[in-house]
C-alpha cells in the first residue's frame, strides 16, 4: 500500500517537509518511485502565476520535438525550472526533468479561461502521444501554478537526487506520494498524484471496480479521460467530472463515489438529488480499499473513504498548517506541535475539507448532507 | 403375399428405440400397481404373462417344469405412449422394484412425428454439454494488495435497477444555497426506476403453471419483499393475473407481461381503476429464447376453467399467440408505439421494457431502444431458455447463446456511453447445471443488469423432473407429474403451494450468500459488478476472445 503526504499551509513551505513524513511512513512504500504535486507556488514561480507550467521529463530527441511543437502552436518559453541533479547511487537519471512556464500563444491570449484550459489539456495529450512510444517525452501537467515532479526511487534519495533540501522551491500545499509498486512495470504515467484541469488526487489501495469505472469515463467524450495506468487515476477523473463537467458542489463527490444506502438517502434534506445521482452515476461507485486525498482548483484539500473504510488515513494541524497523511507518525513529523486530540480519522461517510490558507478542519459527513 | 409383419411385429418399435426403458424386477414387485396408476404417459401398464416355472417340491425334491398365470409390469413400445424418464414409478414404488433408464442409442427422433405432426414438448434445449457461462471462471481475487472483504460479516448491497436511467448530465437540477436540488420547473421527464433484487423470476403465465405452482411462486416472492427486506420480483408471463392479486397491494411485486396474443388483458385493463398499487413493471414479450420467432403456446389440454376466466377464451381450445405483434409492421410500430402506450396507460409510473429472444440482431433492437427515451430496459433470452410448449425443432435448433448477445450488446453500450442509461437483462439457462450464483454473477461482470431464471426455479423449488437429456419435458400436454405445469386438479393437487414459497425463500436466500461469497473475494460490494470485466476469465481461447475476457490456462 502506498504512503501518503499532503499538507496545505498558510505559509510557503519546502516539499522536504513532506518527504520527510514519507520517511517515517516508510515501511509502507518501497521505494519505487515518488510523486509530488506543488501547488500554489511560492519562490520563483510566485510572480508567474498566470502562466501555463509544463512539467514532465524528457530524453534529448525529446526535447526538440517538445520545442518545435510548442513553437508551432505559438506558446512562448517564459521561464524554465530545472532541478540541480545531484548523482546518488540506485537513481537513474534521465536527460531532462523541467517545469517550463509558457504565456499563451497571441490568438489566446484574450481568450476565455475555458478555451485557454481546453488548449493546456489538448497540448498535454499531444505531447503525451508524442513521446509514449519511446518515452522521450513524459508530461505530467500543463496547467498555472501547478508543479509536478516523478521519478522511481526511494523518496529520501530522490529528494537528494533532485536538490529538494537545498531547493527554494516551495508552495503552500504540496502532495506527495511514496510508492509501493504493485505494477512489475513502472510507468511513470501510474504514479500519483495525479492531476487534470485543476484537480489532483493521490490514493492508496486498489480499486476493485476499476474496470466498470474506466469504460464509464472514457465513454464521457472527454479528451482528457485517458490513460489509466494506475486504477487510481479514475478517483481524479471522477472528480473533476463530479466538480467541473456537472458542475456539483464538491460534497456530492462523496455521494458518487460511495452512495449511502436507500434508506440513510431518505434522511437527508436532499433525499431526491441523492437518489437521483446514486441512480445516474452507478458505474462511478467504488469499492475501495481507498483512501483518496485530493484537492480542487481553488486549492481546497480533502480526504475521503471507501465505504468499508478499509484503508489508513488522517487529518491534522493546527491553524495554518494541516496535514493529510496516511498515518499518523507521518503527520507528528511535519506537525509535532499540534494537539493530537483534534486529529480527525475519517470513517465511511466522512469528508475531511481543508480550505486554502488552512485555517481550520471541517468534516461533512454524508448521513446529514 | 401377405407381408409378415404383422407375425414379426416389424413395423412396430422396441424399447430400444425409445429414450427411457423401463428396469422393473419381478422378484421386487408386490404388485401393487402403484407405479401403473401414476404414470403420467401410460407407458407402463400391468399385463397377464404365461410363465413357464420350474418348481422342486416334495419329500425329494425334483425341478418340474410348470406353467403359471402371473402379472407383471411392461412398457408399451407405443410411441404416443413413450416413458418420459420422469421416475414418478420409482416415487411411488414401496420396494425400489421399477426405474427408468436413460438409453443413449434411442431412435426417437426418428419417430416422433406420427400424423405428421412435428414432435412438440416443454421444457429445454436437450443439450446436455456445459454452457458457455459455466466455462466462466472468477479469477481476479483480493490477496494481499486489497484485503478481500467478509461475505459473513460486511455490509452487501446486491440490487440493480429496472427502468431508464437518465445520464447525470440530463437530470433536472439546479443549486439552492449551495446544495441541489431537483428542478420541478424543468418540465424534464425523470423515467421511473425501480431497486430490485438483480435475480428476477422470468416470464411463466398461469397457464403454463399450474395455479399451485403460480401461487408458491408469488407467495414466495412476496415473503421475500415483505419478510426477507429482498426485492425479488415475478414476471407474469402471458395470460394476465389473478384479479385479487392486481387488485392487491402486492401487485408492485409482478411484472404483467403483453405477448402477441393479448391474452388476459382485457381483464388487466378493466382492473386499471381499481389498481391500488403500480406494478413493478410492464414486460412486452416479442420473442423467447426457446423458441425463437415462434409465438406462445397453451395447448387445449391446458386451457381448463381458471384459465379460460382470466385469459378471457373458451375452454378446451389451443391458445396460439402469433409470433409478432400483428397489429404492428415495424420497429418504430412494434415497440415505440407499444412502449408509449402501456407507459400512458399507468401514467408514464411504470417501466416498460421488451423482451426479445437472443439473436444476431439484437444489437439493431438495442440501437432503436437506446433512442426510445420511453424504453425500460432490454431483456434478452438465450438459446437455453425454457418453454411451456414448443416444437423440438425449434427449441433444439433456434436460437442464440445469451453470453455473447449480452456481452456485445453492453459493449455497444459502452461505446456511445450509455452503459448505464438501458439495463440490459440476461435470461436463457441461468443455473442450467444449477450454478445458478455463479452464472448470474458471471452475466452481471459481462454486463447484465439483472437475469431471470424460470427452469432453475421449477427445479429448485418444485423438483421439476425436466433434464437436457429429454426427461419428462411433457409440460405441452397438462400431464406434469409433479403437478408443475398442468392445470388438471388430480395432479395440480400434489404440489404444495406453501412448499413452494418456502424453497423459493430458501433458493433466493441461499443465493444471496453465495452472491456474497463471489462478490466478497473480489472486493465488489456496494454496487453489482456490472461490466467488470476483469473479474472473469475461462480456459477456452474462443470464448475469451469473444467476449473480450482473460483467457488461462
Amino acid at each position: 500500500m502506498c504512503r501518503l503526504a499532503a499538507i496545505t499551509s498558510f505559509e510557503y513551505f519546502s516539499p522536504i517537509e513532506n518527504i520527510m513524513a514519507l520517511e517515517t511512513m516508510k515501511e509502507g512504500h518501497d521505494g519505487s518511485g515518488m510523486g509530488l504535486i506543488l501547488k500554489r507556488l511560492g519562490g520563483e514561480f510566485e510572480d508567474l502565476k498566470d502562466y501555463p507550467i509544463l512539467s514532465g521529463i524528457c530524453s534529448k530527441d525529446g526535447m526538440k520535438t517538445l520545442d518545435d511543437y510548442m513553437n508551432k502552436l505559438g506558446f512562448k518559453l517564459k521561464y524554465t525550472w530545472t532541478p540541480k541533479i545531484r548523482t546518488v547511487r540506485g537513481i537513474t537519471g534521465r536527460d531532462h526533468y523541467f517545469a517550463r512556464v509558457y504565456d499563451y500563444p497571441d490568438v489566446y491570449k484574450d481568450r476565455a479561461w475555458g478555451d485557454k484550459e481546453d488548449l493546456l489539456l489538448k497540448t498535454r495529450l499531444a505531447l503525451r502521444k508524442f513521446g509514449e512510444g519511446d518515452e522521450s517525452i513524459i508530461v505530467f501537467s500543463f496547467y498555472p501554478d501547478i508543479l509536478t515532479l516523478k521519478e522511481v526511487g526511494d523518496p529520501l534519495q530522490l529528494a537528494e537526487f533532485f536538490g529538494l533540501d537545498k531547493s527554494p522551491l516551495k508552495a503552500k500545499i504540496i502532495f506527495a506520494q511514496g510508492r509501493q509498486n504493485t505494477n512489475y512495470a513502472i510507468n511513470m504515467y501510474a504514479c500519483h498524484p495525479f492531476f487534470i484541469q485543476g484537480y489532483g488526487s493521490m490514493t492508496n489501495g486498489e480499486n476493485t471496480a476499476f474496470v466498470p469505472i474506466r469504460e464509464f469515463l472514457m465513454s464521457r467524450n472527454f479528451p482528457g479521460y485517458i490513460g489509466y495506468n494506475s486504477d487510481s487515476e479514475v478517483f481524479c477523473h471522477i472528480l473533476h467530472y463530479t466538480c467541473k463537467q456537472l458542475a456539483y458542489p464538491l460534497t456530492y463527490y462523496k455521494d458518487v463515489i460511495t452512495p449511502l444506502k436507500q434508506s440513510e438517502i431518505d434522511k437527508r434534506t436532499d433525499s431526491e438529488v441523492a437518489r437521483l445521482l446514486k441512480i445516474s452515476l452507478r458505474p462511478l461507485c467504488i469499492d475501495g480499499p481507498n483512501c483518496v486525498i485530493a484537492f480542487t482548483p481553488d486549492g481546497t484539500c480533502l480526504m475521503v473513504q471507501d465505504a468499508k473504510k478499509l484503508r489508513p488515513g488522517i487529518v491534522g494541524g493546527m491553524k495554518g498548517k494541516y496535514g493529510f497523511m496516511s498515518e499518523e507518525c507521518g503527520l507528528d513529523s511535519v506537525i509535532p506541535e499540534r494537539d493530537k486530540s483534534q486529529d480527525v480519522f475519517p470513517m465511511k461517510y466522512d469528508m475531511v475539507i481543508v480550505k486554502p490558507d488552512a485555517q481550520e478542519v471541517m468534516v461533512w459527513n454524508q448521513l446529514h448532507g | 403375399m401377405e407381408p409378415a409383419s404383422r407375425l414379426d411385429h416389424n413395423h412396430e418399435l422396441s424399447v430400444k428405440d425409445l429414450p427411457y426403458i423401463v428396469r422393473w424386477r419381478d422378484d421386487r414387485c408386490k404388485r401393487c400397481g402403484r407405479c401403473t396408476a401414476v404414470c403420467p404417459m401410460l407407458s407402463i401398464e400391468p399385463t397377464v404373462v404365461v410363465k413357464r416355472v420350474l418348481q422342486s417340491e416334495g419329500v425329494t425334491p425334483e425341478p418340474k417344469a410348470a406353467r403359471a398365470v402371473t402379472t407383471m409390469v411392461k412398457q408399451t413400445t407405443n410411441i404416443e405412449r413413450y416413458c418420459i424418464g420422469c421416475g414418478t414409478c420409482t416415487l411411488v414404488c414401496p420396494n425400489e422394484a421399477i426405474e427408468p433408464e436413460y438409453n443413449p442409442q434411442h431412435k426417437f427422433n426418428f419417430h416422433k412425428n406420427k400424423g405428421g405432426h412435428p414432435y412438440r414438448r416443454g421444457g429445454r434445449r436437450n443439450d446436455p454439454n456445459p454452457s458457455t457461462l459455466d466455462r466462466l471462471r472468477f479469477t481476479r481475487i483480493s490477496m494481499l494488495t486489497d484485503p478481500a472483504l467478509d461475505a459473513g460479516r460486511h455490509e452487501f448491497r446486491i440490487r440493480t435497477y429496472l427502468g431508464r436511467i437518465l445520464p447525470a448530465e440530463e437530470l433536472p437540477l439546479k443549486m439552492i444555497d449551495g446544495k441541489l436540488a431537483a428542478d420541478k420547473t424543468s418540465g424534464k421527464f425523470i423515467p421511473p426506476v425501480r431497486e430490485i433484487y438483480p435475480v428476477m423470476i422470468g416470464s411463466m403465465s398461469i397457464g403454463a403453471l399450474s395455479p399451485t405452482m403460480w401461487e408458491g411462486l408469488a407467495m414466495g416472492i412476496t415473503y421475500l419483499n415483505e419478510v426477507e427486506g429482498m426485492p425479488v420480483v415475478m414476471c407474469s408471463g402471458e395470460g394476465g393475473m389473478p384479479q385479487r392479486l392486481l387488485k392487491s397491494r402486492f401487485i408492485k411485486y409482478f411484472i404483467p407481461q403483453i405477448a402477441s396474443g393479448y391474452f388476459g388483458w382485457d381483464e388487466i385493463v378493466r382492473t386499471l381503476p381499481h389498481m391500488i398499487e403500480d406494478p413493478c413493471a410492464i414486460e412486452i414479450k416479442y420473442g423467447q429464447g426457446a423458441k425463437p420467432g415462434d409465438g406462445g403456446l397453451l395447448m387445449a389440454h391446458k386451457v381448463l376453467k381458471l384459465i379460460s376466466e382470466i385469459r378471457g377464451v373458451p375452454m378446451g381450445v389451443d391458445l396460439p399467440s402469433p409470433p409478432t405483434h400483428q397489429t404492428k409492421y415495424s420497429i418504430e410500430e412494434s415497440v415505440a408505439k407499444m412502449i408509449q402506450s402501456m407507459s400512458m396507460a399507468w401514467g408514464f409510473r411504470v417501466p416498460v421494457y421488451p423482451k426479445i429472444s437472443g439473436t444476431r440482431t439484437a444489437k439493431a433492437v438495442l440501437n432503436n431502444l437506446v433512442r426510445n427515451q420511453y424504453a425500460a430496459a432490454l431483456s434478452i433470452d438465450g438459446e437455453d431458455g425454457g418453454t411451456g410448449a414448443a416444437y423440438n425443432v425449434s427449441m433444439d435448433t433456434m436460437g442464440h447463446p445469451i453470453a455473447s448477445n449480452i456481452r456485445e450488446c453492453y459493449l455497444d453500450l459502452v461505446k456511445y456511453g450509455k452503459q448505464n442509461e438501458l439495463p440490459l437483462i440476461a435470461a436463457g439457462g441461468i443455473g442450467k447445471k444449477g450454478n445458478l450464483a455463479a452464472n448470474a454473477a458471471a452475466l452481471f461482470m459481462l454486463g447484465a443488469s439483472a437475469v431471470s431464471i424460470g427452469k432453475y426455479i421449477m427445479q429448485a423449488a418444485a423438483a421439476c423432473y425436466g433434464d437436457e437429456m429429454n426427461r419428462c419435458n411433457v409440460c405441452n400436454l397438462g400431464k406434469c407429474p409433479r403437478g408443475i405445469t398442468t392445470q388438471d386438479p388430480k395432479l395440480y393437487r400434489r404440489l404444495d403451494p406453501d412448499v413452494v414459497a418456502e424453497r423459493v425463500v430458501e433458493v433466493y436466500k441461499s443465493l444471496d450468500v453465495e452472491l456474497k461469497k463471489i462478490f466478497a473475494p473480489m472486493g465488489r460490494s456496494m454496487e453489482l459488478p456490472i461490466g467488470m470485466s476483469d473479474g472473469i476469465s475461462t480456459d477456452d481461447h474462443a470464448i475469451a476472445e469473444r467476449l473480450q475476457i482473460n483467457y488461462v490456462c
